[in-house]
Order: structure tokens, then C-alpha cells, then sequence
């Protein structure tokens, strides 16, 4: 396949799509594949939703997304991606945060021996629009999570797990993304906080026009707040659909929602979802 | 309430303060009877002796303090090196020693081809900036991911890279530190204390001076500055510091080189007191125990560590020296470390771990 082919339909759709993944294969260390063709996209402004098992390669797909593979030794081998128009996979996490790509990882990850201020500071480090901006963002920031303005001096090591979420979320939103790709974001929470936090993401997708790509365990609140969803299994995309439809569909309800209708289905009568074959261009 | 009766008795041995000071108490009683029952006295010369001196004479206990301070400061600042690195790329520097005696030739070695001294320092600054480049491009970017240890045993590389460089550029021959041109002041400060003559080198005030301006510019650099919130960020964490766009390949460069200013500065210290050699290098080796002391990953550690050493070493060779016939201000440092290992293996500032879940 050329590269020609690939990028037409990205190019064509240019306008209403901020991010296209084609065909994308991804092996770790060189001989372990994990992703075996993935293709999606993710509208402007839109919410969309990566669902599926431990394991599936949710994970994987934000980290080919975002470049921080290369940190773990793995490496995007086929497929292309294209975010807001231009080819990415060969740029560094740095380059892609510069043109307003960012990843949120999953465990949170912020800088336990910094204070939250200083972590949302750090979500500045590539802006080259001075320190006013930032001070504004930052006040922009406290508004949106009032808890992390009470807690603005204490190391960020000591908050709770919702704090450290949503200083993560905040830390990114420093950066003036237009895509957060934002991983396992209820990993850990309450159930209240998860709600809370999925309220920030819909709340930053309509007032600051921030698209997002989720990655989930949690298919129910990950559909209720997405436009549409992937569900991944094994390093394929399985089905796709609207949320909507994915929430009314018997097989997801039966074993990603948790709620089956009559009998108990055994495995052998689902349907097999091996579509790989429309993904392949 | 009912259940005071099925509670567990506290256990006072749990607490470390109470362990401590049984621990203390134990050991004041068997030193007591010890020296009572002692026949050889050797006890006495060991544990009353050498405090009975230092009262006797506080202006020389004031002079080997002071020695031990001076140099406590240049260990300290050698340590600070190794800590910048150690924080910033998880890589033990061993390489921080020969940077020092590198940073100090190529200051001698331009002043000697007839460079202006100033200048000589600012091409010097310009020569270690390029050094950390070519390490992040040859060394660090080629082995990024792999274990620690083979970053480890690379420093070992550049150390006797260096070597083999310094020697071949500027010859392997002991020089002078140009002191006089840089406007360090020379001879000696005698104060009157305490009945007796306490001689102080400017020298040495100055390097106590230079290093103390130098750690708190430092530290307002990592505390105050975009960089150095960077920094701090890429040593909690390098993938959640890749994940907001830091560079590592920038930072790294950015941290070599400022061990490079500190080595320079080392290098001009110490050179003034002694002469610059590649048998600095040695001396430099002494940071390890200062390291184990203090903390491999604290500033304040290196510092705190440093003094400890520089101070405990002098006055352990002026008292309890003569007992052993001398000489153990080469060993004690690494004796003290040893110590510290056993019972407080992060140092007494280092990193606590936060793992909450």
C-alpha cells in the first residue's frame, strides 16, 4: 500500500476530523505485536470513546497516538496518523505537545514531590506565549477545579486520587491542547468522582472546544458521556458505533455493560466480531 | 469502654526514640564501668582523652573545625554535581571528578597558551557546554531506555575518555591554579581567640563564600525558575515529564552542564589550595561518602554530607588519629559511610518514597 492512498481520505476530511489513525500496527521490543490494524478517527470537538478489556491495546493506541511508545520500546510499524492534518508518527511527545496534542496517562502520573501549583505549571513548559497567558490559564484552571485551588502548596504525592486526576487533566489543559487523549481517567476513583471528572471533560469540550479520546474500563459512564465509541479487543477494533447504538446493542450490554436480557448467553452463540478486513485499505 | 482491657499494651520498644535512647544509655553505662575497670587505658585514651584535649586547647579544636569546614565546602560541591545528574537522568556520574580536573586544565591550559584569564574562564564555560552536548548526542541519547547500570559503566567511559583527552591537550604534568589572576585573595587571617592564635587562608574564605552564593543561586534556579520546575519534573518522573512535552534530550544538557559550572568552580577552588592535578581526582571519589551521607538525591544533603565528612574527618585525624599511628583521614570518610549504610541506607536527606495508590 502507498502512502498516497492513505492520506487522501485524511486530507479530504481535513476540516471535521482532527485525528485519523490508518491501519496502525505496533510491536513492542521488536517482536511482541500488540496492535494488529487499528483505524479510527476522532471528529473536532468531539468525545470519543476507546473501550474494551485489560489488554485489549487501548493503552497502546494513545501511546502510538502521542509517541511516548518509544519510551517503552515500541514502535509504530504500518498505518499512519494524522492529527489536525499532518502527518505525526515520527514526531517526538514534545513536538506533538507543541501543536496541541496531549496525553493524560493513566495512573495520573503527576510530579509527587512538586506541589499541585507547581504541576500545573509544568503543563506550561512548551507555551511560548508568555507569563501572562499562562497566569490567566492558571486562574482559568482553579475556576474549573476549585479543589485544586485549596490545595494549590501541598505536594501533589499527598492529594487523593481524584485531586492527583484532576491535576493531571488541569497539567494537560496548561499546555493549550486542542486534542487531550486521556487514559483510564476513573482508574481508582468513587464512583462520584469518576462522574466528577467526566462533568470537567464535557464541560472543557463545550466551553474550550477541546476534543478528547478517551480509553475506558467503565463502558457505561464512557458511553453516557462520549458521541461514539471503539471497542477493542486484542489489538482489533472490534465494532464501532455511535454511543448510542453501542449502549442499545445486546452483545455489549451483555458483557461490557453487565446487563443481559432473558437468559445467560454462552460464548459459543456471539457473534465472532473479526472486522479487520474494512480496516485494511 | 470495654475494650481499654483488650487492647494491646503499647510496645515502647516500637518507638525508634525510646530504642535510641535505651540504645544510649547502655553504652554510657558500659563505657562507665569500662574506664573504671580499665587497666591498659585504652579505653580512656579513646573515649576521655581526646575530649579532655579539646578542652584544654579550643582555639586548635576551633582551627581543625575550620580546616575541616574548608574542606567539607569543596566536598560538598563535588557532591552537588553528582546530585544534579543523579537527579536529572538517574545516572551516577562517575565522570564528576575527572569534569573537575578537566574544567581546571582547560583554564590553566588557555591562560598558559596566553589567553586573558577572564576570558580563559569564559572559553572554559563555553568548552563544558560543549562537552554536555556531545555527551547527551553520543553517550545518553544512543542508550536512553537501557538499565542503569550500563549508563553507569558509559560514565566510566567518558571518565577515561577524558583522562586520555586532558592528558593529551594539556600534558600530564601537576599545574598552577592562576589564583592571582582570577583575584583570589592570598596569605592569611590570624585571629586572637580563646587564648591562642587561630590562622584563617583568605583562600579558604573565599571558596566557603563562592560555594555558598553558588548552592543558593542554585537553588533559586530549580525552586523559581521554568527550567527548573523542568528539572525537578524530569527527576520525579520521566514519563509523566515526556507526557507534557519536557525534552528530555534539552534538560539533559541543560543538567550536564550546569555539573560542568560547578566542576569548573571545584576546579578553581581547589586547585588554588593544592595544585591542579589528575590526583584530584581521587579527592574527588570522596563525594561517594558524602553522597551516602547526605542523600543521593537532596542538595541540601550534599552540603549537610559534606560538612559532616570534611569536618569529621579532620578532627577524627587530629585526636584519634595518633591512637592507630596516624593516617586515617584517607579511610574515615568511607568508615562513616559504611555505618551509614547499614542503618540509614537513603542518607539523612534522602528522597522518601510517596507511594500512595
Amino acid at each position: 500500500m502507498s502512502t498516497a492512498t492513505l492520506e487522501k481520505p485524511a486530507a479530504a476530511t481535513a476540516r471535521d476530523t482532527i485525528l485519523s489513525l490508518n491501519n496502525i500496527e505496533v510491536i513492542y521490543d521488536h517482536v511482541v505485536l500488540v496492535l494488529k490494524g487499528v483505524s479510527l478517527t476522532v471528529p473536532r470537538q468531539g468525545i470519543v470513546a476507546i473501550l474494551g478489556a485489560n489488554g485489549a491495546g487501548k493503552t497502546t493506541t494513545l501511546k502510538a497516538i502521542s509517541n511516548l511508545l518509544k519510551a517503552e520500546r515500541g514502535e509504530v510499524t504500518k498505518g499512519s496518523i494524522v492529527f489536525d492534518g499532518e502527518r505525526v508518527d515520527k514526531l517526538s511527545p514534545n513536538e506533538l505537545v507543541r501543536r496541541g496534542c496531549i496525553q493524560v496517562m493513566e495512573g495520573r502520573h503527576c510530579f509527587g514531590h512538586l506541589s499541585i501549583e507547581e504541576n500545573l505549571l509544568t503543563g506550561a513548559f512548551t507555551r511560548r506565549d508568555g507569563n501572562a497567558a499562562i497566569k490567566r490559564d492558571l486562574e482559568k484552571i482553579y475556576t474549573l477545579f476549585p479543589r485544586l485551588k485549596q490545595r494549590r502548596t501541598s505536594q501533589a504525592g499527598y492529594t487523593s486520587g481524584g485531586e492527583q486526576q484532576m491535576c493531571a487533566i488541569g497539567r494537560a489543559m496548561m499546555s493549550n491542547p486542542k486534542m487531550i487523549l486521556l487514559d483510564e481517567p476513573s482508574m481508582g476513583l468513587a464512583p462520584q468522582i469518576v462522574e466528577e471528572i467526566f462533568e470537567i471533560v464535557r464541560q472543557l469540550n463545550a466551553d474550550e472546544g477541546v476534543s478528547f479520546l478517551v480509553a475506558e474500563q467503565n463502558t457505561n459512564m464512557a458511553l453516557r458521556y462520549a458521541t461514539y465509541g471503539y471497542i477493542m479487543e486484542t489489538g482489533r477494533v472490534v465494532m464501532d458505533g455511535d454511543a448510542k447504538m453501542l449502549r442499545e446493542n445486546e452483545d455489549v450490554k451483555e458483557f461490557y455493560l453487565g446487563v443481559a436480557e432473558g437468559d445467560k448467553k454462552s460464548f459459543r452463540e456471539v457473534k465472532s466480531y473479526k472486522r479487520r478486513k474494512r480496516w485494511l485499505s | 469502654m470495654s475494650d481499654i482491657a483488650t487492647r494491646p499494651a503499647p510496645n515502647l520498644l516500637a518507638s525508634p526514640l525510646v530504642k535510641f535512647g535505651l540504645l544510649l544509655a547502655a553504652i554510657v553505662v558500659a563505657l562507665a564501668a569500662g574506664i573504671w575497670l580499665d587497666s591498659s587505658n585504652t579505653l580512656y585514651a579513646i573515649f576521655v582523652d581526646p575530649f579532655r584535649q579539646m578542652a584544654q586547647a579550643p582555639d586548635l579544636l576551633v582551627q581543625t573545625i575550620w580546616e575541616g569546614l574548608v574542606s567539607g565546602v569543596l566536598y560538598a560541591l563535588i557532591a552537588l554535581g553528582f546530585v544534579l545528574i543523579f537527579k536529572a537522568s538517574g545516572v551516577f556520574n562517575f565522570a564528576q571528578g575527572i569534569m573537575v580536573v578537566f574544567a581546571a586544565l582547560t583554564l590553566v591550559g588557555l591562560y598558559e597558551k596566553g589567553v586573558p584569564a577572564f576570558l580563559a574562564v569564559i572559553i572554559t564555560l563555553g568548552v563544558m557546554f560543549a562537552l554536555a552536548v556531545a555527551i547527551e548526542r553520543v553517550v545518553l541519547r544512543p542508550l536512553v531506555n537501557q538499565p542503569d547500570i550500563i549508563l553507569f559503566m558509559a560514565t566510566f567511559g567518558i571518565t577515561y575518555f577524558l583522562i586520555g583527552f586532558g592528558e593529551a591537550l594539556f600534558g600530564g604534568n601537576p599545574k598552577q591554579m592562576i589564583a592571582d589572576q582570577l583575584y583570589l585573595p592570598k596569605g592569611a587571617i590570624d585571629l586572637q581567640i580563646l587564648g591562642g592564635l587561630v590562622s584563617l587562608q583568605k583562600i579558604d574564605i573565599a571558596a566557603a563564600v563562592i560555594a555558598s552564593l553558588m548552592i543558593a543561586a542554585l537553588a533559586a534556579f530549580f525552586q523559581y525558575t521554568r527550567i527548573g520546575r523542568a528539572l525537578r519534573a524530569v527527576a520525579d518522573s520521566h514519563k509523566a515529564a515526556l507526557s507534557v512535552g519536557i525534552s528530555l534530550n534539552q534538560i539533559w544538557v541543560i543538567v550536564w552542564f550546569t555539573a560542568g559550572i560547578v566542576a569548573l568552580i571545584t576546579g578553581i577552588m581547589w586547585g588554588a589550595r593544592s595544585d591542579v592535578s589528575f590526583a584530584l581526582e581521587i579527592v574527588a571519589l570522596k563525594a561517594l561518602p558524602v553522597l551516602i551521607l547526605g542523600g543521593f538525591t537532596s542538595i541540601p544533603g550534599a552540603i549537610v554530607g559534606g560538612l559532616i565528612i570534611g569536618i569529621g574527618e579532620k578532627l577524627g585525624e587530629f585526636y584519634w588519629g595518633p591512637l592507630v599511628g596516624g593516617g586515617i583521614e584517607s579511610w574515615l570518610a568511607y568508615f562513616i559511610a559504611l555505618g551509614f549504610l547499614l542503618f540509614r541506607p537513603q542518607g539523612l536527606f534522602g528522597d522518601k518514597i510517596i507511594e500512595r495508590i
